[in-house]
């Protein structure tokens, strides 16, 4: 199953890659000039992100290098003892829907640190790919289009971000504990 | 909520930096992260670029409106207010079957493709519509069958089954989107129709995005 999955994945792109045009083609579309026309809107949308990702990522940046995470985790040890839950996962908890760069390399370092197919190992893993980057997509997404009131869609975000942490703790310690 | 979340770590990374007697850290750590917005910024043209260009000839081909009318049922249940034949329907579509494949950056491409034209219904241009909440609930907490990477860094350090993962995390990631989608529901259901649309109708600026 995982072996036809991963077969799946890497020929999927090339695959697109060929047959849109190839069927536009057919479809006697002048496939060239079609996509320059679309590409030429490609430089402006990722422009107009900036000043919406910068803002964030200078809050994000400051957070996490101020050590104020590592404050906030310890708050929460006792709880996580209580329930038997290996605490050292829980940064992945702030990390997660902030930063996909920090967060994955944050679960890197736990797998060489507890090794994979540990405990700590496999949660780490879950947590990772069980939810998108939230402020991220949100940010780009509404950055791109110049919306400045997102409405709920953070609270949504977030809130779906604590049930797949929450999730991914009790799915892993049912099936590997 | 996001200007609070913006204050909250900006103020509390410059006390805890404060307290720590290392204050010099949130100086450089802004410059950082500045460098960091501009370089994943520039990073994503390319990517748009190209996958806006191949996403113009789908659109040309009439291959969106095919993908739309395919999963009609789905998008339709989850975007019950944009009109059937709209072109954000296959734009949406089109992110997400990218999503499902784990095939970030093509969907990031997709995903803001189907905003902006979710943008031309929006009668308010600088406030969310409830189908961009609905499309941003979707993709936060994005299902992917396949965590490739996650199985690539536990294959380097010599996992005894790289991919046992796959299956707990599809199962989180199943748990997290429907807990999305019911929250966005939930949210959607009471906003409708509420006293001040047409307040924002009223006060809709003109300009594009």
């Amino acid at each position: 199953m995982y072996a036809f999955l991963t077969t799946i994945s890497t020929w999927a792109i090339p695959a697109i890659i060929v047959f849109i045009p190839l069927y536009a083609y057919m479809k006697r579309v002048p496939v060239y000039e079609s996509f320059v026309e679309g590409a030429k809107d490609g430089f402006q949308t990722s422009i107009n992100i900036i000043p919406t990702l910068v803002g964030m990522m200078v809050a994000i940046s400051v957070f996490r290098a101020s050590g104020a995470m590592d404050w906030l985790v310890g708050l929460m040890r006792p709880l996580l003892d209580w329930f038997g839950i290996p605490s050292e996962v829980m940064p992945l908890a702030f990390l997660r829907p902030i930063t996909g760069a920090g967060s994955l390399a944050f679960t890197t370092d736990l797998i060489k640190t507890y090794g994979p197919d540990s405990l700590i190992g496999r949660i780490a893993s879950t947590i990772q790919g069980s939810t998108d980057t939230t402020l991220y997509v949100l940010t780009v997404y509404f950055g791109a289009i110049g919306i400045r009131k997102g409405r709920y869609a953070l609270k949504v975000g977030l809130f779906s971000d604590i049930v797949g942490f929450v999730a991914a703790i009790i799915i892993c310690m049912l099936i590997f504990v | 909520m996001v200007n609070a979340i913006w204050i909250f770590m900006l103020v509390v990374g410059f006390i805890a930096a404060a307290a720590q007697g290392r204050i010099e850290a949130v100086t450089e750590a802004v410059f950082d992260g500045a460098k960091t917005g501009v370089t994943v910024s520039f990073g994503l043209i390319s990517v748009m670029v190209f996958w806006l260009g191949m996403m113009r000839i789908a659109e040309d081909a009439g291959l969106l409106k095919s993908l739309a009318k395919l999963l009609g049922p789905v998008v339709r249940y989850l975007f019950p207010d944009v009109p059937r034949n709209h072109p954000a329907l296959g734009f949406i579509m089109s992110n997400m079957s990218a999503n499902l494949l784990g095939l970030g950056n093509a969907a990031t491409p997709m995903g803001i493709r189907a905003m902006q034209e979710l943008q031309k219904l929006n009668p308010d241009k600088t406030t969310a519509t409830p189908a961009m909440c609905t499309l941003l609930a979707i993709n936060t907490s994005s299902i992917t069958l396949i965590p490739t990477t996650l199985i690539a860094i536990r294959m380097n350090f010599d996992s005894a089954n790289p991919a046992e993962i796959v299956g707990t995390t599809l199962l989180a990631t199943m748990v997290a989107t429907i807990a999305a989608i019911a929250a966005d529901r939930w949210y959607r259901s009471r906003t409708k129709s509420p006293p001040h649309t047409q307040h924002h109708e009223s006060n809709s600026v003109p300009a594009g995005p």
